[in-house]
């Protein structure tokens, strides 16, 4: 465990989390070497515009923000890009890459969380895509060139924004999903009901209650068989069923996992020098996929890592969906509580209060969003 | 003066600051940021922004 001072830290992942913490720690420190290792490009881009894409009229090429050699320059670190790690061996402080070693003072798990994947018989894969970064975006966009329908599977919050780009890009649009309503989990029934009939009204299809069984190429198309039999013709698969951490190289090297790699509220794994955030990590017995968790353990760890040990402090994180044919935001309750709800066709507010009388939640649609900030203000923060 | 707080993370811009990195000048108006200016946090447009109520 002889690691000196000038050993870098090292930073995993060269998303969000990662230019983020990169970022934040320059603000505090700017000589301490730094080095990012991604397995992707390493250009810099914002996750959540891929699903704006058509609305906002940009290719993937206008969603990369900077390449990894301007990002290196700017914050004064080095980027090694398509650099897959391989394990870690937290006593000795190494990062494993394929047969190479790399020795950290701090090591930052940043590595973000895999789709899930399904296998879909018929031999349709090539047409079936999942869109988790940038790259992924840019291959689904060189596809679509040219086609007319895409066939969406999952309902869920990113579901739901690219059946809403996608009808903004012209494109016919079907959804299929096993849920019997739209953001399952996320918000109330009504709330993803609304979220239905607002894309239904835009054009699209939904296919609730069920699933994807086959999917084959037929002259140029995708024949869809669902789990009820019906048919649909389509011209390329999007799966978007949902998220999971990535924890397995974590569990390898004996780190404590559980829904995510787990940390307390110092980003501190299990393990010394090893810390984590973003859509890897469980924070407190929180998994939160979203971007203003990360931004606020970006801010804690920087504090850390340049010497001022820091706890990470959520406060009311409200989510907000982007759906403009019905659009939602939702803080979920903090507990157990009641839904108290308001409704005027796909406009619904929904209050959500505790035994004694509490607001601790929220999920408004259409016209309601508007009450976000005054609603965000009454609810308790995730900490105290 | 208002301010404008991205809806993604949360960043507040306050048109009496502006954002001197990027060149707005403090006092700049949110109508006359330019239109493809991005969140200096999370990078999303200025469609994702909305105006604070104090
Ligand atoms: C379409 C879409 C829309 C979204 N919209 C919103 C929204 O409106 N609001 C919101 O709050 N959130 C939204 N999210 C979620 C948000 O974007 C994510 O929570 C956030 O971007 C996650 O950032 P991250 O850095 O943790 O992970 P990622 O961006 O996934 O980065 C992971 C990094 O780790 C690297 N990596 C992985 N494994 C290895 C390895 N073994 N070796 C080396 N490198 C590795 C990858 O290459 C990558 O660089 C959206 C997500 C999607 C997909």
């Amino acid at each position: 465990m002889n690691t000196t001072q000038r050993d870098p830290i090292v930073i995993v992942g060269t998303g969000l989390a990662g230019y983020t913490l990169a970022r934040e720690i320059r603000k505090l420190d700017k000589n301490t070497p730094i080095v990012m290792v991604t397995a992707d490009d390493g250009y810099s881009y914002s996750k959540p515009m891929l699903s704006t894409g058509f609305s906002k009229q940009k290719t993937a090429d206008e969603l990369a923000m900077a390449e990894p050699g301007k990002m290196a320059e700017q914050l004064s670190l080095i980027v090694r890009t398509f650099t897959v790690v391989t394990g870690i061996k937290p006593q000795q402080h190494l990062l494993e890459i394929n047969g190479e070693s790399l020795r950290y003072s701090k090591l930052v798990l940043a590595w973000g969380a895999d789709v899930i994947r399904i296998d879909i018989p018929g031999g349709a894969n090539e047409r079936i895509f999942s869109i988790n970064d940038l790259m992924d975006y840019r291959r689904f966009r060189d596809v679509l060139e040219g086609k007319k329908r895409v066939l969406l599977m999952g309902a869920g919050l990113i579901g739901c924004e690219f059946a809403n780009d996608l009808i903004a890009g012209g494109f016919e649009v079907d959804v299929v999903a096993p849920s019997d309503t739209a953001l399952p989990g996320l918000v109330p029934k009504v709330i993803g009901d609304a979220v239905v009939t607002g894309l239904t009204q835009a054009g699209a299809r939904f296919h609730l209650g069920r699933t994807v069984q086959e999917a084959a190429i037929q002259e140029g198309h995708v024949q869809v068989q669902l789990s009820d039999g019906e048919k649909l013709s389509t011209d390329l698969v999007v799966s978007a069923i949902g998220l999971r951490p990535r924890v397995k190289l974590a569990d390898d090297a004996g780190l404590t996992i559980n829904k995510g790699v787990v940390v307390n509220r110092a980003l501190e794994t299990s393990e010394a020098d090893i810390y984590a955030l973003g859509d890897c990590a469980e924070v407190d017995g929180h998994v939160m996929l979203y971007v203003m968790p990360l931004m606020a353990c970006a801010r804690t760890l920087a504090q850390t890592l340049t010497g001022s040990q820091s706890e990470v402090k959520y406060g009311v994180m409200p989510v907000v969906v982007k759906t403009p044919a019905c659009p939602v935001a939702v803080a979920p309750p903090i507990g157990e509580g009641e839904w108290k709800i308001e409704q005027n066709g796909i406009d619904v507010k929904a209050e959500c209060y505790d035994a004694n009388g509490a607001l601790i939640g929220f999920a408004l649609s259409g016209q309601f969003v508007d009450a976000r900030q005054q609603l965000a203000r009454q609810v308790p923060s995730v900490h105290d | 003066m208002k301010k404008w707080q991205c809806v993604v993370c949360g960043l507040i811009y306050d048109e009496s600051k502006g954002w001197p990195e990027d060149g707005i000048a403090a006092g700049t108006a949110w109508e006359d940021v330019p239109s493809d200016w991005l969140c200096p946090d999370c990078g999303v447009g200025k469609e994702d922004f909305e105006m604070v109520e104090m």
